[in-house]
């Protein structure tokens, strides 16, 4: 009984390297503390963004991992406190990215990698990265339906858990994150895009 | 000669790392590519009797990977990493600086036959980003002016001291370094 909790694993001990990418200063791989803020990762080490915009977004644990927003930024950099957050701290790639980034476009970055790196063993994956990828590039040549939008979260229900390798969750989660903290800017791209469907040449001749 | 003829020691040193025939199919594609840049529909069929499996196995394989070429490239590989880290960071205007200087687009190789291009997915320097590989060294933080010395040093010298990396490029395994007993 005694030697359970001794042998069990300080919950968040020790230093972790955390690869800093995206809209700030200086990007780079920063060795710090588990448990750093995400705020102090971007704005002490990585030397702040850019261009001095606010973070529209970032991603705290590489492709895989859920976007979070800045309401996020005194998350806690650990593997418990990121998941009780909402994403995960994955293999520590934070991608940060500032006002002005279109969701739409960067989740859609992520869906041709993982479209790509789809080894094609279970058909959930295969050919719902695929189906994904193509929905997701619609509509952001503005030929979005606004039934795309449940389709896109029907297929990520139909991919997550339902491969052999751990695949199949992280694929999904660029799209189920941007569609639940930024789904007004899928929203507006189908909506420029049933505007300029009405755009058609008239039929002539008619009584 | 044929492939298999021509590397007989080196397949037979690869075959013998392996406890599984098929194992070795990568590292055979790669000895394949070596001799002439890019992957044969011979060498491809000899890799496949030779592992025991369909050519279309041998062919799936390599289509899954961009490191092989399945057409003649130019002497330097341009891989641009196009996944989100590096697009956030300018990779696109990468691509366009490189079409506008070189005249090629992602799929194509120069007319002097030195320089291909492709897009590519992740290739692990995202905090270094832009990037590019050109065959197997790194050139990371690329700006436009980095770009112009690279391709005039890949022009006169066949290399760049620009080259970043990678660092720890695992030299390849001889049957001599391996432990044994």
């Amino acid at each position: 009984m005694v030697c359970r909790d001794r042998l069990r694993p300080p919950k968040a001990a020790g230093t972790r390297v955390f690869c800093v990418s995206g809209h700030v200063k200086r990007p780079g791989n920063y060795e710090v503390p588990m448990g750093v803020t995400v705020r102090e990762l971007v704005y002490e080490h990585a030397g702040g963004m850019r261009s001095d915009k606010p973070i529209k977004a970032f991603i705290p644990g590489g492709a895989s991992a859920p976007f979070l927003t800045p309401a996020h930024l005194d998350v806690k950099l650990d593997f418990e406190s990121v998941a009780a957050a909402g994403s995960m701290l994955g293999s520590g790639g934070v991608t940060v990215m500032e006002e002005g980034t279109s969701m739409v476009w960067a989740a859609h970055r992520l869906m041709e990698f993982f479209y790509h790196e789809s080894c094609g063993k279970c058909s959930p994956c295969r050919e719902g990265s695929a189906w994904l990828v193509q929905t997701m590039r619609r509509i952001l040549a503005k030929r979005g339906r606004m039934e795309d939008l449940e389709t896109l979260l029907d297929l990520c229900k139909n991919i997550a858990g339902r491969t052999v390798c751990a695949f199949g969750d992280a694929e999904v989660a660029p799209i189920q994150s941007t569609l639940k903290y930024w789904r007004q800017e899928y929203v507006d791209l189908v909506n420029e895009a049933e505007a300029a469907n009405l755009i058609r040449l008239e039929p002539a001749g008619r009584p | 000669m044929t492939f298999s003829e021509k590397y007989k020691d080196e397949i037979a040193d690869i075959l013998s790392r392996y406890p599984v025939k098929r194992s070795a199919l990568i590292p055979l594609l790669y000895v394949a590519q070596r001799d002439q840049g890019y992957v044969t529909e011979s060498a491809m069929q000899e890799i496949a009797q030779l592992l025991r499996l369909t050519p279309p196995q041998v062919y799936e394989t390599i289509t899954f990977y961009t490191m092989f070429n399945l057409k003649p490239m130019g002497k330097f590989h341009l891989q641009v990493c196009k996944s989100l880290m590096c697009a956030l960071v300018g990779s696109d205007t990468l691509l366009g600086w490189i079409n506008s200087k070189l005249g090629i687009a992602p799929g194509e190789t120069t007319t002097d036959g030195l320089f291909s291009l492709s897009v590519v997915e992740c290739l692990a320097a995202c905090g270094t980003g832009p990037m590019m590989m050109v065959n197997d060294d790194y050139y990371e933080q690329l700006t436009e002016d980095k770009l112009d010395r690279i391709v005039s040093d890949l022009r006169s010298m066949g290399t760049s001291p620009l080259k970043s990396g990678p660092f720890m490029w695992p030299e390849p395994l001889r049957s001599t370094d391996r432990v044994t007993g």
